[in-house]
């Protein structure tokens, strides 16, 4: 689904990642592991196709990022990866709703409030559709962001740190949202973690190493 | 969802810095409107009241006493002109036509003007009721005044002596007006005076002569008796304008004046005042345009994740440029919109105010086309306000804000 080459990225002249090849087939689902500060944020980043990498090429779909026009990039992004980020950072002046239709406008897809409903009720959370951020609890924001990740059925999900800062009930809880969402639109499933309780949970593991 | 409806969730978001922004710029746009319109109307109206009145002529004195207080009935006259003398420059072959005014008694603050027909055919006056005048002590009033006075046809009435400016003025008990017309509104000077025949004006100050027969005064009237106050003057061509003030400022004691010299001379004086009220209003918007960029930029940085966040689901750069600069231009949209409409508001209770001044006319409910440059440079501000916050947005580093927050 994915095909990593030879990538490695610097700020400012100091590699923090080194990725000398890795490849994952569509559907499939991986958890990234290391410690903080070991570059999982930098590899999800750059999955996304929000930060270009200092060398190395990126293939997502048959799609070679690195190729790709900005605006090309953008609209690849919006259309096919959704990204649930650690903050969740739900659109604070915008209604559960509006957040996930905001997700249809940007990636220049059509407006389906159809599509919108379905989502928010597959992840028992429509009662909460016309609610603004500040008025739910962690855990049901976390589904609205999940929501506005898969919303427009992309390809490729990538979550940073979803658990951390839970308790075992919710970090169960949240991890078995993405699976089943991931599953629910035949999404490849990312997951950026240093969080060892959902290392049992899935089979395939790709670690990076703490640098010096 | 789109632009518009991401603005105005934002906008909403912070109610109280959108009001503040938009009541700023609000103050500023109705300051200029309400200037605009009462000078434009003002200056229709003085044009109007002086269109086709080439010259004015009065006792020797201030030549802008003598415009406001003849064309406009505004100031104090500068003195008396006599019959003889004004007869005399009739006939002077500059001059096509030539009204006579005599100014002297006020009913109700409401001046008596002296004249003869040619001044109501001047300004292009038709009777709403009765008749013009025909013998002295008959009087036709304008509109505006009949209707604030509630005189009426068949009426009689007073003149108290000056010119409506101060109080316990000496009443002419003797001599009672007669309403024998009453002309339809005409939008100028003569919908607020009293006319009546020259010889009123006579007959009414003749104590020392003691004339019984007021309907012969005319005749009866010595010489040195029958006086003017100014002379409404249309020249017979346009090279009368070089010939005739100087023939009447030197041949006789009287003072020509020019309305279209007098009245682009008082509005530059006026205009000093109308200048420095323009210029606070615009330092009232350029302190909104500050405001709104300052309420924009900070909504940047508040906002510098859901910027970042709305890159990663497919906006470009310049989506979010727009978005900021749709903002800043909505913001300036609504305060000039409420600001036009405040400015109106205010001008219309301006002029009803200013009703009971009896001079002054104006209305909120006109427009004058200097408004849309007023949209035009309020949004310019806005846009301006929203530029550097605009860049920002386009120049956000995804990556980079989100692995910070």
């Amino acid at each position: 689904m994915f095909d990593l080459r030879n990538l490695s990225h610097a700020y400012d002249g100091a590699q923090v990642l080194q990725v000398a090849a890795w490849q994952v087939e569509q559907g499939s689902q991986w958890l990234v592991l290391g410690p903080s500060g070991s570059g999982k944020t930098t590899l999800l980043h750059i999955l996304a196709g929000i930060l270009r990498p200092t060398a190395g090429s990126v293939s997502i779909a048959g799609q070679n990022l690195t190729a790709l026009k900005p605006a090309d990039l953008d609209r690849f992004r919006g259309q096919r990866i959704g990204i649930v980020l650690q903050r969740l950072h739900l659109v604070p002046s915008l209604t559960v709703v509006s957040n996930l239709l905001l997700a249809q406008y940007l990636a220049g897809l059509t407006q389906d409030s159809a599509r919108v409903r379905e989502v928010l009720a597959s992840l028992d959370i429509a009662d909460k559709a016309d609610a603004y951020p500040h008025e739910l609890s962690f855990g049901q924001a976390q589904r609205v962001a999940v929501a506005r990740a898969v919303v427009n059925r992309p390809k490729l999900l990538l979550a940073d740190e979803p658990t951390s800062n839970l308790d075992d009930a919710r970090c169960a809880q949240a991890y078995g949202l993405l699976e089943s969402q991931a599953r629910a639109c035949g999404a490849t499933l990312v997951i950026a973690t240093h969080d060892q309780r959902i290392k049992s949970r899935m089979s395939n593991h790709y670690e990076l190493k703490e640098r010096a | 969802m789109n632009l518009a409806t991401i603005s105005l969730a934002y906008l909403r978001a912070r109610a109280l810095n959108t009001t503040l922004n938009v009541l700023l710029l609000a103050l500023g746009i109705a300051t200029i409107t309400l200037l605009l319109l009462a000078t434009s109307q003002l200056e229709e109206r003085m044009q109007r009241d002086a269109r086709g009145i080439d010259l004015v002529v009065g006792a020797k004195g201030s030549p802008m006493q003598i415009i406001l207080s003849s064309i406009y009935q505004l100031d104090v006259p500068t003195g008396n002109v006599s019959w003889k003398q004004a007869q005399e420059l009739a006939r002077h072959r500059a001059v096509k036509k030539m009204i006579p005014l005599a100014l002297a008694d006020n009913y109700k603050g409401f001046r008596i003007v002296g004249t003869n027909h040619d001044y109501v055919q001047h300004y292009g006056g038709r009777l709403a009721a009765g008749r013009l005048w025909q013998k002295p002590l008959e009087a036709v009033l304008g509109a505006e005044l009949a209707v604030r006075t509630g005189l009426g046809l068949g009426t009689a009435f007073i003149g108290a002596h000056g010119m409506g400016s101060g109080e316990g003025e000496h009443m002419h008990e003797t001599y009672t007006y007669q309403v024998v017309g009453v002309l339809a509104p005409t939008g100028t000077v003569m919908d607020r005076v009293v006319l009546t025949d020259v010889t009123s004006v006579w007959a009414v100050h003749a104590d020392q002569y003691d004339i019984k027969d007021v309907a012969r005064i005319a005749e009866l009237m010595p010489e040195e008796g029958k006086e003017l106050t100014a002379l409404l003057i249309q020249y017979s061509s346009p090279l009368a304008a070089a010939i005739l003030p100087r023939y009447v400022n030197q041949n006789s004691e009287m003072q020509a004046a020019s309305p279209a010299y007098e009245t682009a001379r008082l509005f530059s004086i006026i205009g000093v005042g109308v200048d420095v009220l323009r210029g606070f209003a615009l330092v009232l918007i350029l302190a909104a345009g500050l405001s709104v960029f300052i309420a924009l930029y900070n909504a940047l940085l508040e906002r510098r994740y859901d910027l970042a966040v709305m890159r990663t689901l497919g906006a470009g750069p310049g989506k979010l440029m727009a978005l900021m600069l749709f903002e800043g231009a909505l913001l300036a949209g609504i305060g000039v919109a409420l600001g036009l409409a405040l400015g109106h508001v205010l001008t219309e209770l301006l002029g009803v105010a200013f009703k009971a001044a009896k001079q002054v006319a104006v209305t909120g409910w006109a427009w004058v086309p200097e408004e849309l440059w007023l949209i035009g440079l309020a949004l310019a501000v806005g846009i301006f306000a929203a530029l550097l916050p605009a860049w920002r947005a386009y120049r956000t580093d995804i990556a980079g804000t989100l692995a910070r927050g």
